[in-house]
């Protein structure tokens, strides 16, 4: 398995992180020796085997539909880097 | 005030009811030690004058015969769990200055019991790493020495967590364990760590890095303390959905039950090429010991054992890249401002996360991207069942199950590890543990030649923590291992 220069960085901008060309190459050779190593995996017959998300796989548990916090606002936006009134601040997105 | 350091949790608890010691006094000779083992790097975090409001409140509570199960015993905290108005980062540039408004379920139990906060002990970031070099505060050292003096790392994740109980730094503390993060650690330090079964403990608070795999647990001088800290750790919480609903037994008859008349198993896939000579003498004499007790030990097959590692390392990325897509600049931690909402997230996640979150973040959003999510994430999600069918299976046949903890004692600090797998290779024994939800237990049983500590791992089924009680201290008893480090608090030495 090879993870060309492209692939890093298309994956980069999935994951939402900026990688140089420098870096997207180092990357390349990284993440091609771990899927190589991962790809140990192919030889395990998995035919007909359920997958497992969780060992906890009883139903979630349910609850009454009511409020159980709320009007925490500051608390909420007390890490925020950047607010105002009480809104989070972010960089424009509607021109 | 000589012999404070030395107590174990159950002898300091048995001082305190007799007014023979107070926790003012046992929590300052621990915040002294804490100032004597700084270099160690243990503490990212000291919460020295909370600590001693905290050990007034427990002296005045025990003065009103209100004391709780753990009233007065000073405890750290990994940086990870959520402290209510004490920062914490998970060892992170990207949550430097974080300050919760909230306490997690598992530290909040802790002080409810009486237990002292001494402040927040240092880990792998985001607790991705073996070896805890990866924290932003770097890594915790180990106060073991080789004989050669170079230092050595306390492991990892929960690096910090092992290192100060082991200092003298900290009387118990608590770590998580998503791979071994609990169980390496302590067996590099030389103490005693358990990783509980899946869902014994809550999540809620604790930073999350893989949610079907994390599970907080102690860090303690021996068994005993184990037992104790565990069963105020543990219980249903409504905030965790994957709590489980059991109550918690009470755990001291199975202390001192040993191990007459159980089954316990040696697996022939851990008996590895790449291991240590005196990993598999130990793992005999751990065998050997146990027979004395009057176990039967039997051979066991975990076929897929092989296969865990490879397993984690796409189910573990997979889950810590949709955990850390939180981390946005927005609602805390850094920010690198930039002109459009897309360059702000990048910048801020490409300079907030260390190489190697980066690295499992991408593998992880990899895996779990259009055209190879069925090769990798479903062929991972199916191996995990077969490993845990592997367990299922033995787990019919005995109580328990003895490993080694680790393929080697602690490695040094500063060769740094070029290639990640060789890093990855640490967390081989107890990887399959996480993946199958199983409670693991690490027990220090002996030294190597380089004098540094080795431990022994117990496993059981689903919320039997009371057999890995039973047979790690029926080890503890044979080994009689001395927690003796040469970089601890004075009288630990």
């Amino acid at each position: 398995m090879t993870v060309d220069k492209n692939a890093v960085k298309k994956i980069a901008r999935l994951a939402r992180i900026q990688v140089s060309d420098e870096k997207a190459e180092l990357l390349s050779a990284d993440l091609g020796n771990i899927l190589n190593w991962i790809e140990q995996l192919e030889e395990v017959d998995t035919t007909g085997v359920e997958p497992l998300a969780s060992v906890n796989e009883h139903a979630l548990p349910w609850r009454e539909d009511i409020v159980t916090d709320g009007s925490i606002t500051e608390q909420v936006l007390k890490n925020s880097p950047e607010v105002a009134g009480d809104f989070f601040v972010v960089p424009k997105v509607v021109e | 005030m000589s012999d404070l350091l030395k107590m174990t949790a159950a002898q300091a608890l048995s001082s305190l009811s007799k007014k023979q010691i107070s926790s003012v006094e046992l929590t300052t000779a621990y915040i002294e030690a804490m100032e004597a083992t700084h270099e160690l790097n243990n503490y990212v975090t000291s919460t020295t004058e909370l600590a001693k409001q905290m050990a007034l409140d427990a002296d005045k509570a025990r003065a009103d015969g209100n004391a709780g199960r753990l009233a007065g015993l000073p405890i750290g905290v990994k940086d990870l769990f959520c402290t209510k108005n004490v920062m914490t980062t998970a060892c992170s540039s990207i949550l430097n200055g974080f300050v919760p408004t909230y306490e997690s379920t598992v530290t909040s139990r802790l002080w409810e019991s009486g237990g002292v906060m001494l402040g927040k002990l240092n880990c792998d970031e985001f607790a991705m790493g073996s070896s805890n070099e990866t924290s932003v505060f770097g890594p915790a050292i180990n106060p073991w020495s080789a004989r050669d003096g170079e230092a050595l790392s306390a492991g990892g994740s929960s690096g910090g967590s092992a290192s100060a109980v082991a200092a003298g730094a900290a009387l118990m503390s608590v770590g998580s364990d998503t791979g071994g993060s609990i169980r390496q650690p302590a067996a590099f330090c030389g103490v005693v760590g358990l990783k509980p079964t899946y869902g014994r403990c809550s999540r809620w608070g604790v930073v999350a890095f893989a949610s079907s795999l994390d599970q907080a647990g102690p860090f303690t001088r021996d068994v005993e303390d184990s037992a104790l800290i565990f069963s105020v750790m543990a219980g249903h919480d409504a905030k965790d959905s994957t709590s489980a609903s059991m109550s918690v037994p009470d755990f001291s008859e199975a202390i001192n039950s040993g191990v007459e008349g159980m089954r316990i198993g040696i697996p022939g896939e851990y008996q590895m090429d790449e291991m240590d000579n005196e990993i598999s003498d130990l793992w005999r004499q751990g065998r050997k010991w146990l027979e004395q007790a009057g176990a039967t030990m039997v051979d066991i097959s975990l076929p897929h054992t092989k296969y865990a590692l490879a397993c984690y390392y796409i189910i573990a990325p997979a889950e810590a890249s949709s955990n850390l897509a939180r981390y946005d600049g927005v609602r805390y931690g850094n920010r690198i401002e930039a002109e459009t909402l897309d360059l702000m997230y990048e910048a801020t996640r490409a300079s907030g996360f260390g190489e190697e979150v980066q690295r499992r973040i991408l593998i992880g959003t990899y895996a779990l991207s259009a055209g190879y999510y069925d090769a990798y994430y479903l062929k991972a999600q199916q191996v995990r069942r077969l490993i845990k069918q592997d367990f299922d299976t033995a787990f019919s046949d005995v109580d328990a199950i003895l490993t080694p903890t680790t393929p080697s004692a602690a490695f040094s600090l500063g060769k740094p590890v070029t290639d990640p797998i060789t890093m990855y290779l640490n967390d081989v024994f107890t990887v399959p543990a996480n993946l199958a939800g199983l409670p693991g237990i690490s027990v220090p049983a002996g030294l190597s030649k380089q004098g540094l500590p080795l431990g022994l791992q117990v496993l059981a089924a689903p919320f039997r923590e009371d057999r890995l009680f039973s047979v790690a201290r029926t080890i503890e008893l044979q080994a009689q291992f001395s927690l003796a480090p040469a970089r601890a608090a004075g009288e630990l030495q």
